[in-house]
């Protein structure tokens, strides 16, 4: 059944929800990016609560004309018109009164979910079972997905990735550095508003599939999870826009192909899933990366630190430090130094010296402050500076 | 105003004013800890944690779905400083990533277990069932003296006055470390004080109220009370103090308002039915703060009354 469904192989509807579902995840990774990188993530969440008086209105209007209130493209309207309204409002408190944008988020988010679930319960005394499709809105619903709904969720997206492509590198610049921005002449109020009109169109876009709530999560965790695996910014954005489709796209195929799984929460699920992958297996940023980026310091550490010991006579006690010497052939297993380990631990304590030789030099200042205990000597002096330094350290003298 | 009112409107009123009060004052803190937010995380993460309780258990009681919202909600608050450290992530995406899909997880569990036919369903978790709280046997202000009717008030009334009074008295009790901790964290510390575990209480506690409202009122209300009374009283007034007075009567106007509105405002312009009491609460709370926003003597940036 899965194999079917990843395949597209599960008829009509279920191949329709797919690929509307990835060309939505892709729009919202690449929109989410800028919103993320410009540290107001959770905008979205006001943005996609605010749209459920809309609907509701939307909704009403219709069914006032005569209409039967189902068409996606007048509800989509109306979502559109009060994520607006809400954007504004948000925009409006953070600029003209003293809160911050948190609480105004919090605010937006609650009072306009909060009427809109006053207007739902005013449609649903209006008469049972027109307003079937709207409780929909809530957490999606696909089910009953038309070929005129994927032709909009299809046309929203096109339209949020065009846009996108054309305004990408002032919105990166205001990204991350808004006052350079400013500073460089962009109207970077306007392109906020921009930003936030995307993240909006995403949204209303996204609203049939997965619901004004868990919209946020598509519009959040795949640029999250991209972050993990690049440092670029451009890179950043295209992976985030293939991680949300590829997200969107296994989520809707796993929901078609059992019953009882909501398209929705599924696909936030697989998204959660590729951004905890990404969390721990990244490159660089990853958790396991800087777990083995520890442990090859630690062994660096312990390794020198047995050298220094054996060099001078020392007892190592620290069982890390033997197992890595014996390891590597420098100890016997009794503690004691073998040949090759007496003359690494003499080069050691010699490296120790040349170092604080160096470091007694204020002419070479500049290479001194590389010393971090661990850094090899040869890597920050030539061999005719080094063997300068031996003449002052002198031969090796007798123990005693 | 008789007997049908304390029937019928008494208990979800009060009930509603517990609630909005007890998500009103730890909100004061966490606005100006700029940790708004936390009220709308734990309140999305509360729904696996009531459905993994009734999982659990298999029945709709009340004290194993408190226990599990609010260990849903520490389980949330772990998450996001786990992903927020390790990943190097700002609190917002992370919170934004951890509420979601704990969210998610929650839908999910829910359209895969049988809940059908109790009444667990993400629609009352939302919006809650304040109008349904009624007192059956409160017949009239006389019931009030009635030890045997007062015996069937919903649980819901004194459970949200027990949290009421646990929340109100966590705040007197810490009154001043919270005030110099919420002002000026480092000072604060310098002075030897564990902000961080001060922190993680107030959070702790503002789980309590939330969870606890939860229960009775639905979602929507944690969220808008935790937020609306505390920004609309932020515009009254410099001090602390006076910011919590202000919105605790902020709190208390918007139950009050909201219920009546929804419960007879409809039947004023000749509709037929209630709308949602939940909603209207928070839309009042809205209106409330926006009014407070247009027109507040300390609204502005700086915080210096206008005109001084």
């Amino acid at each position: 059944m899965l194999i079917d469904a990843l395949f597209l192989q599960m008829g009509y509807n279920a191949t329709l929800v797919a690929i509307g579902a990835a060309l939505l995840g892709a729009a919202s990774g690449i929109t989410g990016t800028f919103l993320f990188l410009r540290k107001r993530a959770l905008v979205s969440d006001a943005v996609s609560h605010a749209t459920l008086p809309g609907v509701c209105v939307a909704f009403l209007v219709l069914v006032a004309l005569g209409g039967d209130g189902r068409n996606l493209a007048a509800l989509l309207t109306g979502s559109a018109v009060s994520a607006g309204l809400g954007l504004l409002c948000m925009n409006w408190l953070t600029r003209n009164t003293r809160l911050a944008e948190d609480a105004a988020i919090g605010a937006v988010l609650s009072v306009f979910f909060g009427f809109g679930v006053v207007l739902l319960t005013v449609i649903q005394t209006l008469g049972v079972g027109r307003q079937a499709g709207l409780e929909g809105f809530l957490l999606g619903s696909t089910a009953g997905m038309l070929y005129t709904d994927a032709l909009v969720i299809a046309g929203g997206g096109a339209a949020v990735l065009f846009l996108v492509l054309l305004t990408r590198r002032p919105m990166t610049m205001v990204a991350f550095d808004p006052e350079y921005a400013a500073a460089r002449g962009l109207p970077v109020s306007k392109i906020d508003m921009l930003m936030m009109g995307l993240v909006m169109a995403v949204t209303v876009v996204g609203l049939k599939v997965v619901g004004l709530i868990l919209i946020v999560a598509l519009l959040i965790i795949p640029p999250v999870a991209a972050r993990f695996w690049t440092e670029r910014a451009d890179q950043v954005v295209i992976l985030a826009g293939v991680l949300g489709a590829l997200a969107a796209y296994l989520g809707a195929a796993i929901s078609a192909s059992a019953p009882n799984l909501p398209t929705g929460p599924i696909i936030v699920l697989m998204s959660f899933a590729l951004f905890a992958l990404s969390l721990l297996v990244a490159p660089n940023r990853g958790v396991l990366a800087a777990v083995l980026r520890h442990q090859r310091f630690q062994r660096r550490l312990h390794m020198r630190q047995g050298l220094l010991a054996l060099a001078q006579d020392q007892t190592i006690y620290e069982p890390l430090t033997l197992r890595l010497l014996s390891r590597a052939g420098l100890v016997r297993a009794d503690g004691v130094a073998t040949r090759s380990g007496q003359a690494r631990a003499a080069k050691a304590l010699r490296d120790e010296r040349r170092w604080d030789i160096l470091r007694r030099d204020q002419a070479q200042e500049a290479a001194a402050a590389l010393y971090d205990g661990l850094r090899e000597i040869e890597t920050v002096l030539t061999p005719d500076q080094i063997a300068a330094i031996d003449r002052e350290i002198g031969t090796p003298k007798e123990a005693f | 105003m008789g007997s049908e009112f304390v029937t019928l409107s008494l208990t979800p009123l009060l009930i509603g004013i517990f609630a909005a009060v007890a998500c009103a004052l730890p909100g004061n803190f966490l606005l100006l800890r700029k940790q708004a937010l936390i009220g709308d995380a734990i309140s999305h993460v509360a729904l696996p944690g009531i459905v993994v309780a009734f999982l659990l258990t298999g029945a709709i009681s009340t004290w194993p779905m408190m226990l599990g919202a609010a260990g849903a909600a520490v389980v949330a608050v772990v998450m996001i400083e786990a992903i927020r450290r390790l990943g190097r992530i700002e609190p917002g995406a992370a919170m934004g990533v951890v509420f979601t899909t704990l969210f998610a997880a929650g839908v999910l569990l829910l359209e895969q277990s049988d809940t059908s036919s109790v009444h667990l369903d993400v629609e009352h978790a939302l919006y809650g069932n304040l109008e349904s709280l009624i007192w059956l046997d409160g017949t009239g202000w006389g019931s009030l003296l009635d030890p045997q009717a007062l015996a069937y008030l919903p649980v819901e009334l004194p459970r949200m006055a027990a949290t009421l009074v646990v929340v109100a008295g966590f705040i007197a009790l810490f009154w001043r470390p919270l005030k110099i901790a919420t002002f000026d964290e480092s000072f604060a510390r310098t002075i030897g004080m564990r902000t961080d575990l001060l922190g993680l209480a107030l959070v702790i506690t503002a789980a309590i109220a939330a969870v606890a409202a939860f229960d009775a009122v639905g979602s929507i209300i944690v969220i808008a009370m935790f937020i609306c009374p505390p920004a609309a009283a932020r515009m009254m007034t410099n001090r602390l103090e006076l910011q919590i007075a202000w919105s605790v009567a902020f709190a208390t106007l918007s139950a009050i308002i909201g219920y009546v509105l929804a419960g007879y405002g409809p039947l004023w312009i000749g509709m037929g039915d209630a709308v949602s009491a939940a909603g209207m609460i928070a839309t009042i709370s809205g209106v409330i703060l926006a009014i407070a926003a247009m027109f507040g003597p300390c609204r502005g940036r700086a915080g210096a009354p206008s005109g001084v």
